[in-house]
């Protein structure tokens, strides 16, 4: 399977059926067709439990964000549709009007944009250098860069907490940002470099031939084919960053901590505060989500470039 | 070619002709000019402390001291990283096969489904959110009381079904009331009873307020030609007075008590009291019955799993594992699934496989190089599980609940020992090799 090929097109397209019953159907008789047809019925109406299964979770999330603090101590979520009138707004005004939260909110943006555009641009650079670019040891360098794919985070914490350690990076923005860039980086080359190595070869000779110096052939050709690629290591560095704890536990201060670590502290009396909880989770969630529904096809692309991650 | 031949002779023929493919290739120190960013980046953040944990992993816990492999030794005698290891096999053990098969269910079930990308958006969507809100999810889900969390009101409500909550838990006879406990739960009447008695049954230990709504007076007993009768109520005179085992006004009978009649054990007759709590069983033969409150009507109300216990906390995190992960798996498979060549899986139903043969035999063989690159990395991502376990299991638990990459960020920075944490670290980076080694082969195999 190759990490770029046609996924995106398979998750969407893939998804369109030959038809219902188009399994060659015209040489059965009508008994096995009916039988055919009960259990395509059978099949759908599973498939219905399990995407209601799926949804009821987050659907708890967002009613119990919606109750007053009492009335989740009082009864579940469910009880909203019985009971429509008690839903409230008002968790989300307190987060909003709650100075720590805004603060956070605007750590994870400052931890979050930085990274994903610093990831870009140095992953582009290499991956360009590792698919058509000469040089010593290309080869082998590169399957070092596939090899440090799968190297688990834990083992940086320590190190890079000794390396900030005493130098005022320690605690600051910075510090989290250039740790993303640092871990994002073995997947946005491997998965940028796959891509860019697709690209014809005579459209970069043709740029060369024309007197194009790699620099100019690199923003004149590569960055422009290369933008359904660069588009997925994007989003897909975005949430991982927007979506990490640990990094951020480890090396963020106080006053530069993001939602994520804002919320876990939250948890530590889950149960008294529920509605803090669940609308501080639902707000952290939304910026996700909304990347997720608008560029759902480039994320496709990035996990499953990403599967070796 | 060879990477290290190829430089040299660019070398001298840089915009020469007929220098074969590197013809017009720039010089190699460009390369450099685009690498050096990354390379920087790689050799600070990855390079430099695998090399430094592993060298850090030989020292003591401030890292005054050298102290050999005792670190590693440390590692493998605590409790604490026994319970994260033997977790840490259950989730490997578990997960990866649990969620690859959901995955592989999924594509295939909507493989000809219309709406098929609608189900999948639903099944993916939860990739996109964080670990921590996942696991908040998760821990309403998995409230303990049956009337907030969602998994044991489901439960309860089933088991309700199978079989009713009590409507009078903690009601029992009065000490000398003619009633004795019944083998199997429940209460007896002493004496025997035949057709055209009329027995009192005298009970306490219902607090008023649990008094059902629709319960009245208490009458006397009163028996019809061949039927046992009776009443059973509330022994008990509000403000006092009234006589022990007798039906005094102001006495309230218990509505909807299940009486039995018993005969060789088995019961042959059954009735539910009325509102005033009076009964009549009939149709009976002669001959004599052990009276029987079954013990239906007594049974504490249900309350539910406890997940976030220490028994169940694994499989709970688990289970929330796979509810984010499920989409990846059916993502990646139903891409695999849709590569398959129509032809083979035509040729094989034309030969007459039904549906599950050239499902087993064609489809899963095709489909194998996918599902085990799914179950690769999941394997991967569950040996670095940390977010979801640190977040579903509560204070107390988590000690049951721990993994590896719990245990060594705890060890790290919170017992501050980073000798031992280094050497969980690397103890971690060796787990992964074999992932690593996959990897690079199916890469390298796939460049060619």
């Amino acid at each position: 399977m190759s990490a770029h090929a046609e996924p995106a097109a398979s998750a969407q397209e893939g998804a369109a059926p030959p038809g219902p019953g188009g399994e060659g159907a015209p040489h059965r008789s009508p008994a096995a067709r009916l039988v055919a047809r009960a259990g395509s019925g059978l099949v759908q109406v599973l498939l219905i439990l399990i995407a209601l299964f799926w949804m009821v979770p987050t659907l708890g999330l967002l009613f119990s964000s919606l109750r007053s603090s009492a009335d989740n101590a009082a009864s579940g979520w469910w009880t909203v549709f019985t009971e429509p009138a008690r839903i409230t707004l008002r968790n989300y005004a307190n987060l909003l009007d709650n100075p720590d939260f805004v603060a956070s909110f605007a750590n994870t943006v400052l931890i979050t944009v930085p990274s994903t555009l610093i990831i870009v641009v140095v992953a582009a650079l290499a991956a360009y250098a590792f698919a058509w670019l000469e040089f010593p040891g290309r080869d082998w360098l590169f399957l070092g860069v596939v090899g440090l794919l799968v190297v688990p985070i834990q083992v940086a914490l320590v190190p890079i907490s000794r390396l900030y350690g005493g130098t005022p990076l320690y605690g600051s923005i910075p510090a989290v940002v250039l740790f993303h860039v640092g871990f994002g980086l073995p997947f946005g080359i491997f998965l940028l470099r796959n891509f860019f190595a697709s690209i014809p070869r005579d459209l970069l000779e043709a740029a060369r031939m024309d007197g194009g110096t790699e620099p100019t052939v690199f923003r004149r050709v590569i960055l422009p084919l290369g933008g359904p690629a660069i588009a997925s290591l994007g989003i897909f560095q975005f949430l991982w960053v927007w979506n990490d704890l640990l990094v951020a536990l480890v090396f963020a201060a106080e006053t530069s901590r993001p939602m994520t670590v804002a919320l876990q502290s939250e948890m530590r009396q889950f149960g008294a505060n529920i509605d803090v909880i669940a609308s501080g989770a639902f707000l952290s969630m939304i910026v996700p989500l909304l990347v997720f529904f608008a560029f759902q096809r480039y994320f496709v692309q990035g996990v499953m470039a990403g599967a070796v991650k | 070619m060879t990477a290290e031949e190829a430089p040299a002779r660019e070398d001298e023929q840089a915009g020469g002709p007929g220098a074969g493919r590197g013809r017009l290739g720039p010089p190699p120190w460009l390369a450099l000019f685009f690498l050096l960013p990354a390379l920087l980046f790689l050799g600070v953040y990855v390079v430099y402390p695998i090399l430094f944990s592993v060298y850090r992993s030989l020292w003591d816990a401030a890292g005054a001291e050298f102290v050999g492999l005792d670190n590693y030794v440390r590692m493998f005698t605590r409790a604490d990283t026994f319970t994260a290891l033997r977790n840490n096999v259950i989730w490997i053990a578990v997960a990866p096969a649990v969620v690859t098969a959901a995955g592989l269910i999924f594509a295939v079930l909507t493989e000809r489904i219309r709406w098929a990308t609608a189900f999948r958006i639903v099944v993916f969507m939860p990739m996109a959110i964080s670990f921590l809100a996942s696991g908040v999810i998760f821990r309403i889900v998995y409230e303990q009381d049956p009337d907030r969390g969602l998994a044991n009101a489901a439960i309860t409500t089933v088991q309700d079904t199978i079989a009713p909550t009590g409507a009078y838990p903690g009601a029992g006879p009065r000490d000398g009331a003619p009633l004795e406990e019944a083998p199997g739960g429940g209460y007896r009447l002493a004496d025997p009873v035949a057709p055209g008695d009329a027995v009192a049954l005298p009970l306490v230990g219902v607090s008023a307020d649990n008094l059902p709504a629709d319960a009245q007076d208490a009458v006397e007993p009163r028996a019809g030609r061949g039927e046992v009768a009776g009443t059973v109520w509330m022994d008990f005179t509000r403000g006092g007075g009234g006589r022990e085992g007798a039906v005094d006004p102001g006495e309230t009978g218990l509505p909807a008590l299940r009486v039995e009649a018993v005969r060789d054990g088995d019961a042959v007759a059954a009735t539910a009291t009325g509102a005033d709590g009076t009964f009549a069983l009939t149709g009976l033969e002669d001959g004599r019955y052990t009276l029987r409150l079954s013990g239906s009507n007594f049974s504490d109300p249900y309350n539910g799993v406890t997940w976030l216990g220490p028994t169940l906390i694994t499989p709970a995190i688990i289970a929330a594992y796979l509810w984010v992960w499920a989409g990846f798996a059916m993502v990646l498979i139903a891409a695999g699934l849709s590569a398959i060549p129509r032809e083979s899986l035509e040729a094989a139903r034309v030969d007459g496989a039904t549906e599950w043969q050239v499902f087993r035999r064609v489809t899963v063989p095709l489909l194998s190089p996918v599902l085990m690159v799914v179950f690769v990395t999941l394997m991967i991502y569950v040996l670095k599980i940390f977010d979801l376990v640190f977040v579903i299991a509560p204070g107390s638990v988590r000690a049951d609940a721990n993994v590896l990459a719990l245990e060594m960020w705890q060890v790290s920075f919170g017992a501050s020992d980073q000798g031992l944490g280094s050497a969980l670290a690397v103890f971690l980076l060796i787990l992964v090799v074999p992932a690593m080694v996959f990897q690079i082969r199916r890469f390298r195999r796939e460049e060619r």
